[in-house]
C-alpha cells in the first residue's frame, strides 16, 4: 500500500473513532452479557448453540450497519463538505482516495470485530466454563463475516461514489438482503424457465453471494468447515470486492466535483 | 587533453540533444506558471429536458512566474469553477492548460502548487496538528521533516497555541488560516487561492495580505480569485476580470484603470476659476492660490487656450486615473461580447 493510500485510510479510520462509532461495542457488551445470563438460567444444554447462534449473528449485524451507514457517507461527505478538494488538489489520484477510504472502514471493522469476537468467547466461557478445539469453527466464522464486511462496504462505496448518501442506504442494504438469499434465488433460478431463468440466473450471480459466507448456523451445531470451502469463499469474495471497487473508481474518475 | 576536450563536447551535445527534445517541460515552466488555452466548462442543466450551461467560455489566460495575479468577477461569474478546473476537480469540455510546464492532472505538478478553496471546510475532528500532518503526507513531504514543517507553517499564520485544539471548535478567521497553512506547508511554487479574505474581519484580512505579500517575496506564484477590488488593487500585479464565465479584460491595474476615464486634470495657479472653462463643462477645485480642473480629454487644447488668455501658469496635466471598482462597474456592463459578436481579443488588454 503506498503511503498516499495509507494516510486516507488511517484518517478514515480516526473519523470512524472520533465518531463514536465503537461505542457500538457497548450496546454489544450488554447484549451478549444480558444473553449470557438470561441463556444459562432458562435452556438446558443448549445454552453454547443459543450464545454461538445470537453472538456471530449479531457480530453480522452490528457489523453491517456500521459498513453501510458509514460506508454511504466515505464519498459524498467529502464532497458536500468539499473536503475532497483539498486532497485532491494534491498528488493523490482518485483511484488512491478510493482505496484508502475502503482500507479505512474495512479497518475499523475488522478491529470492531476483534473486540465483539472477544466478547462472543467471553460469553461462551460463561456458559460453557471452558473452550474446546471444536469453538476454532467461530473463528472460521468470524474470518467468513468479516469478508461479507469486506463485500458490503465496497458495496456502499460504489453506490456513494454516484448516489445520494439516503439511495446509498437503500441500494446497498436491499443488495446485503438479496445476496443474504443469494442460495434461495439460485435454487429459484434452477427452477425456472426460459426468459426469467436467463433474468434469475443472471441476478444470482450479479448480486453477492453472502449466504454462502453465512456458516453460523452449522459452526453453532459443532461442524467444522472445510479447507476448500475457506479458499472459495475467500477468493470469491476478494474477487467480488475488487470488480465493485474497480466500477467505484471507474465512476469517481468521471465525476466532475461541482 | 584530447579525452577532456572530447568528455566536455560530448557533455555539451547531450545537453543540447536532451534540452532540446527531451526538456519541453522546462522551457514551457521557465516561460509561464501557469497557461491557459482555451479553457471551456459547459453543464448540462435539467433532469429530463437537459440543456447546456457554459459556465466557463473558451478561456485564454497566461500567469508569469512570481506573479501575484488577481482573478476578478462577481458570484457566479466562473472564477471557482476556473480554478476547479485547474486542481482537476472537474473536466473540461475542451481547452488545456498546463501549470508549470505540467498537465494539470500530472501528480509532480500537484505536488507542487497549493490551494485553498472557497469557504474551506476542514476534518472538523482533527486537531490544526493531525489535519497538517495529514496534508504533509498526502504531498509527500517526509516523514521526519514534518513536525519542523508545521511547527513554522502554524507559527505563520498564527495558530501555535492552537495547534492541538480540534478544527469544530475553530472560529471561521481560524479555519481560514489552517486553510492558508495546509496550502502553503509543502512549500508550493504555485499558490491558487479561492476568495481568501472570505469572512475575515479587517485585522485577518490585513494578516492575509500580508501573508501573500511575504510569498511573492519568496518567488512563489499566486493566483486568487476575489469579488473585493481593494485587495486586488493593493495586492496584484496583474488581474483579469471574468463575468458571465467570459473573460473581459485582462493587464496590469495601471493599464486597466488609466483606460476607464478618458479625462485629465489640470492644475495652475491663480486667483480665480475663468468662467470660460465651467462653459466647457470642467468642473473645479480651489485650494489656496491652486486650482484644478477636470475635463473630457477632447477639451483640453481649449482648456490650455483659456488658461493661457486668463494669463494663468500651468504646473500640471495628467490623465485622471480610474479604480479598479470603476473599470469593473463598466465591465459587467458592458453587453457579452460573444453575443454582440466581438472579437475576445478586444477583451484583453
Amino acid at each position: 500500500m503506498n503511503h498516499r493510500i495509507a494516510a486516507i485510510a488511517s484518517n478514515t479510520f480516526r473519523e470512524a473513532i472520533r465518531d463514536r462509532v465503537l461505542y457500538n461495542l457497548i450496546g454489544f457488551s450488554v447484549l451478549m452479557a444480558g444473553t449470557s445470563i438470561l441463556v444459562g438460567q432458562i435452556s438446558v444444554d443448549i445454552e453454547k448453540l443459543v450464545v454461538i447462534n445470537l453472538g456471530l449473528t449479531a457480530v453480522s449485524l452490528f457489523g453491517v450497519v456500521i459498513s453501510i451507514f458509514i460506508g454511504i457517507g466515505l464519498v459524498s461527505k467529502e464532497i458536500d463538505k468539499r473536503t475532497l478538494y483539498t486532497v485532491l488538489s494534491r498528488p493523490v489520484q482518485r483511484w488512491e482516495f478510493i482505496l484508502g477510504k475502503f482500507f479505512g472502514l474495512a479497518g475499523t471493522l475488522a478491529v470492531n470485530t476483534v473486540c465483539m469476537a472477544a466478547g462472543v468467547f467471553l460469553s461462551l466461557l460463561y456458559v460453557a466454563h471452558r473452550l474446546q478445539r471444536a469453538d476454532s469453527s467461530i473463528l472460521v466464522a468470524l474470518y467468513f463475516i468479516v469478508l461479507q464486511f469486506v463485500i458490503v462496504t465496497a458495496l456502499a462505496l460504489l453506490f456513494s461514489s454516484f448516489s445520494s448518501p439516503l439511495l446509498s442506504a437503500v441500494f446497498a442494504f436491499a443488495l446485503f438482503v438479496i445476496g443474504s438469499f443469494s442460495a434461495d434465488l439460485r435454487g429459484f433460478a434452477g427452477m425456472s424457465h426460459g426468459f426469467s431463468r436467463w433474468i434469475t440466473t443472471a441476478a444470482a450471480y450479479v448480486v453477492p453471494n453472502l449466504s454462502a459466507l453465512n456458516v453460523i448456523s452449522s459452526v453453532a451445531h459443532g461442524e467444522s468447515v472445510a479447507r476448500q470451502m475457506i479458499l472459495a469463499n475467500t477468493a470469491y469474495s476478494l474477487f467480488y470486492a475488487a470488480m465493485v471497487l474497480c466500477g467505484a473508481i471507474l465512476i469517481f474518475e468521471r465525476r466532475n466535483l461541482k | 587533453m584530447v579525452i577532456c576536450l572530447g568528455y566536455s563536447s560530448a557533455r555539451f551535445l547531450l545537453i543540447i540533444f536532451f534540452g532540446t527534445f527531451l526538456g519541453t517541460a522546462h522551457i514551457g515552466d521557465a516561460m509561464n506558471a501557469i497557461e491557459i488555452q482555451g479553457l471551456e466548462k459547459t453543464y448540462s442543466v435539467g433532469f429530463w429536458r437537459k440543456q447546456p450551461k457554459q459556465a466557463l467560455k473558451p478561456l485564454h489566460l497566461s500567469v508569469e512566474h512570481g506573479e501575484v495575479f488577481g482573478f476578478l468577477g462577481p458570484n457566479g461569474a466562473g472564477k471557482t469553477t476556473t480554478l476547479k478546473l485547474l486542481m482537476g476537480l472537474m473536466y473540461a469540455t475542451s481547452g488545456s492548460a498546463r501549470i508549470l510546464g505540467m498537465e494539470i492532472n500530472d501528480p509532480r505538478m500537484k505536488a507542487q502548487i497549493g490551494f485553498l478553496p472557497e469557504q474551506p471546510y476542514f476534518y472538523d475532528y482533527l486537531t490544526a496538528r493531525e489535519l497538517l500532518t495529514y496534508y504533509g503526507k498526502l504531498s509527500g513531504v517526509a516523514t521526519r521533516e514534518l513536525p519542523q514543517r508545521i511547527a513554522a507553517v502554524l507559527d505563520r499564520v498564527g495558530l501555535t497555541r492552537a495547534a492541538t485544539t480540534q478544527l469544530r471548535k475553530f472560529s471561521k478567521g481560524m479555519l481560514q488560516r489552517a486553510g492558508i497553512a495546509q496550502a502553503i506547508l509543502h512549500d508550493p511554487k504555485v499558490v491558487f487561492l479561492d476568495e481568501p479574505m472570505s469572512g475575515l474581519d479587517p485585522m485577518g484580512r490585513r494578516e492575509v495580505r500580508d501573508l501573500m505579500v511575504q510569498l511573492k517575496q519568496e518567488g512563489k506564484t499566486i493566483f486568487f480569485s476575489t469579488h473585493i477590488l481593494a485587495d486586488a488593487e493593493a495586492l496584484c500585479d496583474r488581474v483579469a476580470v471574468l463575468h458571465e464565465g467570459e473573460l473581459r479584460g485582462i493587464g496590469t491595474v495601471a493599464d486597466l484603470t488609466s483606460k476607464t476615464q478618458g479625462k485629465v486634470e489640470i492644475t495652475w495657479h491663480g486667483s480665480l476659476f475663468p468662467a470660460a472653462l465651467q462653459a466647457l463643462g470642467a468642473t473645479g477645485q480651489v485650494s489656496g492660490d491652486t486650482l484644478r480642473a477636470q475635463m473630457n480629454d477632447s477639451q483640453l487644447d481649449a482648456a490650455i487656450d483659456i488658461l493661457r488668455r486668463e494669463r494663468c501658469r500651468i504646473i500640471s496635466i495628467v490623465p485622471v486615473r480610474g479604480t479598479l471598482e470603476e473599470y469593473f462597474v463598466q465591465q459587467m456592463n458592458t453587453p457579452d461580447l460573444s453575443q454582440t459578436g466581438s472579437s475576445r481579443k478586444g477583451a484583453s488588454a
